[in-house]
């Protein structure tokens, strides 16, 4: 039988490869009658074959493998990777599972060495700005070791989309001009621009972030192989470092220890620890400087109320018109609060009321915002500042408006319907009731009415909670 | 770029030097939007190594080494008489932005010496990463250091903007830390680990942005006299209680202007590297830390052979092993034989019989794997059981001493 010969594009030319490897398959065609060339006119079968073979089915991980390897440098890919191609279709179809085959070794090593070589290849491109270019351009010259071109250029786009660029190299270019990738010829190097002006200042990076005391030029060489050098301006500080590493440890070990040229900032270290706010004020400024920590909001919503008010009421999270006006409990479930209050017979103007998020979260459908209910994580990131707020205010008593106020408060995810009445957070005398908004959300007027007046009595009992003398336990009315 | 912000950046860089950590890894998989810049790819990209053999991949700075706290081991420390400087905030962000569009960085590891006050210094730190995300649609690597004296809702603020927080124990004891960073507290930096640990839990669940890349951690080796035995407690109590990621070992290296209260010497880099070996032996090959003591001796590591090693041949009655037959957990407690490889070996075997060529293919640790292992056509025998089997196996040191 005679050989037949495969003449494929330069470079990977996976299209071809695939479409030769169907035919040579249909053909039944053994690796041992079949040589692979390369050649800038390729020819699959000569002329006689205009359309596609049957396709072949072959597990996922040969295919990948195939990709890589195609890109190889070695002349002999083909022909291996049309091997392995041949034996799993020939009854090994696991054969890839058998790391230790002499064949199956040799083509894991070629990839690896391609996807290595890919790394670098993201890795070590430097790119320098065009000169005298208002467009911001920019542009690298590389050179990799296999035909890896094609398969770099997608994470350059990834990640420089807002770029105009360009990537030369021996075997062909590639330019991302900030809408779609177009490849063309090879290049050379006088082609890129040959300095930029970022470029001393990394060396002067590059050189300070080396430690003299653990120069070790072996381990530097493993990973950044000296062929790559020639491309990559911070190495040419490299000799001079190793040359002086010596020296500067010495000069370091010899040294005596300086006494300190300043004296103790003793009143530096002293307001170092006064950090913590003084004030509502000062705590609003801090939570107002963060800005959200959920999505939405067009503004941090502070809590209410006097100062040293007897009791804190604790809602969820501002609503549309809290966010709007910047006031809380404002909008229909704070209407009700306020009516449920007055029939408890407490004075808002008294009590401080607050949220356990400080933003509005929200979702936009069409133009409603609509109130997204904040996650247990987000009310946490609140929680600091909610038990801050607490603190500067010393309440009698602290009341969780519905579970996530609890939640904030206690630092755990309990159902109201088993905590509800008198409770404990973190030091606080506490008590945990619905939150207002639920009672609107009900559905029939009868269940609401219950519901309504369960949360007044709730209210009276706390009214009367914040009258008492906590400490003694002794409540004006027999409410336990 | 001006010369005013060269020098600056060369201080700065000097003096973010010590801290080992340098990945960008674990992030979730971003790339740039139309009008923003930066990517992260999974494990991180290394984007060039420096003649120490460590790689540069975050633009590692400080945001100024002014620092009011005195830790005797830090070269920013207050008494220290290095040469200081500060960055703004806005330098910082366009140092990072012009690296990364040159393809210099992966992104950005932000520390910073105490200035003013925890909280302030904390807040330009968060300011930074805030502006590159928000200002510049940067989608890099954001490493974060937090500052464990800061307020906690500092902390609740970082963890949006960052991929990485950490926190460096830096001394493994109560003590040392007393005796050598007396403003530090190892309290409050177990508080502030335990609420980061929580949070990147709660929002992994969530599928929300805080810290995704976890938090990590670095511990000063060779400044206090902790042996090898207590910082692997140490590091088994931080992967436990509070998921680190990494913890990373730095070998005390001499410093310029250093303290009169620490050693002057060379960087015990051998015993940093089989501290690493140790580390992963507890968190990918199954050991314990009273395993992996007994291979030492005095709650030291032994220094010429690697801690796997060190422990098989100790506790050679539970070997060889047949790597045919044994089970996975075995397999990973032979010398020489990676997780990698005894993953491959333990597929393979389901469809051929291994010899010993084949494991060759597999791994490079052939040479210590040997003595410990049974394959088609080898057992060791009486090897396993001779007195120089230590000294046989010891392989000639690596360039680790200055040119060594």
């Amino acid at each position: 039988m005679t050989l037949h010969r495969i003449t494929l594009k330069p470079g990977a030319d996976l299209q071809n490869f695939r479409r030769a490897v169907r035919w040579l398959i249909a053909d039944e065609l053994a690796p041992q009658h079949v040589v692979f060339a390369v050649d800038d006119a390729p020819s699959l079968f000569g002329e006689e074959q205009a359309g596609d073979a049957a396709p072949v089915s072959i597990p996922k991980g040969v295919a990948r493998l195939i990709e890589h390897v195609v890109c190889h440098s070695d002349p002999e890919r083909y022909a291996l990777l049309y091997r392995l191609v041949w034996r799993v279709l020939n009854g090994e179809r696991e054969l890839l599972e058998i790391a230790s085959d002499p064949l199956v070794h040799r083509l894991d090593l070629m990839a690896r060495s391609v996807r290595r070589d890919l790394h670098k290849m993201h890795a070590f491109v430097r790119f320098r700005r065009m000169r005298h270019d208002d467009l911001e351009r920019f542009a690298a010259w590389f050179e990799p070791e296999h035909f890896i071109l094609e398969a770099a250029a997608p994470f350059f786009v990834d990640r420089f989309r807002s770029m105009d660029w360009t990537i030369l190299t021996p075997i062909g270019s590639v330019r991302w001009d900030r809408a779609a990738l177009s490849f063309g010829p090879a290049a050379k190097r006088e082609d890129a621009p040959d300095a930029d002006s970022f470029e001393e200042g990394w060396r002067g990076y590059y050189e300070s972030v080396f430690n003299p005391a653990r120069v070790n030029p072996t381990a530097m060489r493993a990973e950044m192989p000296k062929k790559y050098w020639h491309n990559m301006p911070e190495t040419a500080a490299i000799p001079g470092l190793i040359q002086s590493a010596v020296q500067r440890v010495d000069r370091m070990i010899e040294q005596e220890a300086t006494m300190p040229a300043k004296r103790i900032p003793e009143r530096a270290l002293e307001a170092m620890w006064d950090q913590e706010p003084k004030s509502l004020k000062d705590l609003n400024a801090i939570i107002e400087k963060a800005g959200p920590l959920v999505p939405g909001a067009t503004q941090a919503v502070f809590g209410e109320g006097p100062v040293h008010a007897d009791i804190v009421f604790v809602g969820e999270q501002p609503g549309d018109q809290e966010d709007l006006q910047g006031r809380p409990f404002v909008g229909p479930a704070g209407k009700l609060l306020d009516k449920a209050m007055k029939e408890a017979g407490i004075d808002r103007s008294h009590a401080y009321l607050t949220n356990a998020v400080k933003h509005f979260k929200f979702e936009l459908r069409g133009k409603r915002r609509i109130h997204a209910k904040p996650t247990t994580g987000e009310v946490k990131h609140y929680r600091p500042w909610l038990m801050k707020e607490l603190e500067l205010v010393k309440p009698k008593l602290v009341v969780a408006l519905g579970g996530t106020a609890l939640l904030a408060l206690t630092g755990k995810s309990t159902p109201i319907s088993r905590s509800r009445g008198r409770a404990r957070f973190d030091g606080y005398e506490g008590y945990v009731t619905v939150h207002p908004s639920y009672l609107l959300r009900l559905p029939d007027e009868a269940t609401k009415r219950e519901a309504y007046d369960a949360f007044v009595n709730d209210l009276r009992r706390i009214h009367d909670l914040a009258q008492a003398d906590l400490e003694t336990g002794e409540l004006p009315l027999a409410a336990e | 770029m001006d010369e005013k912000l060269s020098r600056k950046l060369r201080i700065l860089a000097d003096a973010a030097k010590y801290d080992a950590s340098c990945s960008s890894s674990g992030a979730p998989k971003r790339k740039a939007d139309a009008g923003g810049l930066g990517s992260t790819v999974g494990t991180g990209i290394c984007h060039a190594y420096t003649p120490d053999g460590r790689c540069v991949s975050l633009l590692k700075i400080l945001l100024t080494n002014y620092c009011l706290f005195d830790c005797a081991y830090c070269v920013n420390r207050r008494s220290s008489n290095v040469k200081r400087a500060k960055f703004s905030v806005d330098e910082v962000v366009t140092l990072t932005v012009e690296f990364y569009k040159r393809n210099y960085i992966e992104g950005l590891f932000l520390s910073s010496g105490i200035i003013r006050s925890p909280d302030h210094t904390m807040e330009q730190m968060i300011l930074v990463a805030k502006k590159l995300r928000r200002d510049h649609g940067f989608r890099g690597y954001i490493h974060l250091k937090t500052i464990p004296e800061a307020s906690p809702w500092l902390i609740e603020e970082a963890g949006l903007w960052a991929d990485r927080l950490s926190i460096n124990l830096e001394l493994p004891t109560e003590r040392s830390l007393e005796r050598l960073a007396p403003e530090k507290d190892g309290a409050s930096i177990e508080t502030a680990m335990a609420q980061m640990s929580e949070r990147i839990e709660e929002a992994r669940e969530e599928r929300r942005h805080f810290s995704p890349a976890g938090q990590s951690t670095q511990m000063i080796v060779g400044a206090d006299e902790t042996t090898d035995e207590d910082v692997l407690r140490t590091s088994a109590k931080l992967y436990g209680h509070y998921a680190m990621k990494r913890v990373y070992y730095s070998a005390f290296s001499p410093i310029p202007d250093s303290s009169a209260i620490l050693p002057l010497k060379s960087p015990p880099l051998m015993r940093e590297n089989r501290l690493y070996q140790a580390d992963w032996l507890l968190r990918y090959y199954g050991f314990n830390v009273d395993e992996i003591a007994t291979g030492g001796d005095k709650g030291m590591l032994d220094l010429d052979i690697d801690p796997k090693l060190a422990w098989a041949l100790k506790n050679r009655h539970r070997f060889p092993v047949d790597v045919n037959a044994a089970d996975r957990e075995m397999l990973l407690r032979v010398p020489g034989l990676g997780a990698r490889a005894v993953d491959k070996i333990v597929v393979a075997r389901k469809h051929t019989t291994l010899r010993l060529e084949d494991i060759a293919r597999l791994t490079s640790g052939l040479k210590r794997a040997k003595p410990f292992l049974i394959a088609a056509d080898h057992h060791p025998k009486a090897r396993l059981d001779r007195l120089d089997l230590r000294a046989r196996l010891i392989e000639k040191p690596e360039q680790l001493s200055l040119f060594g």
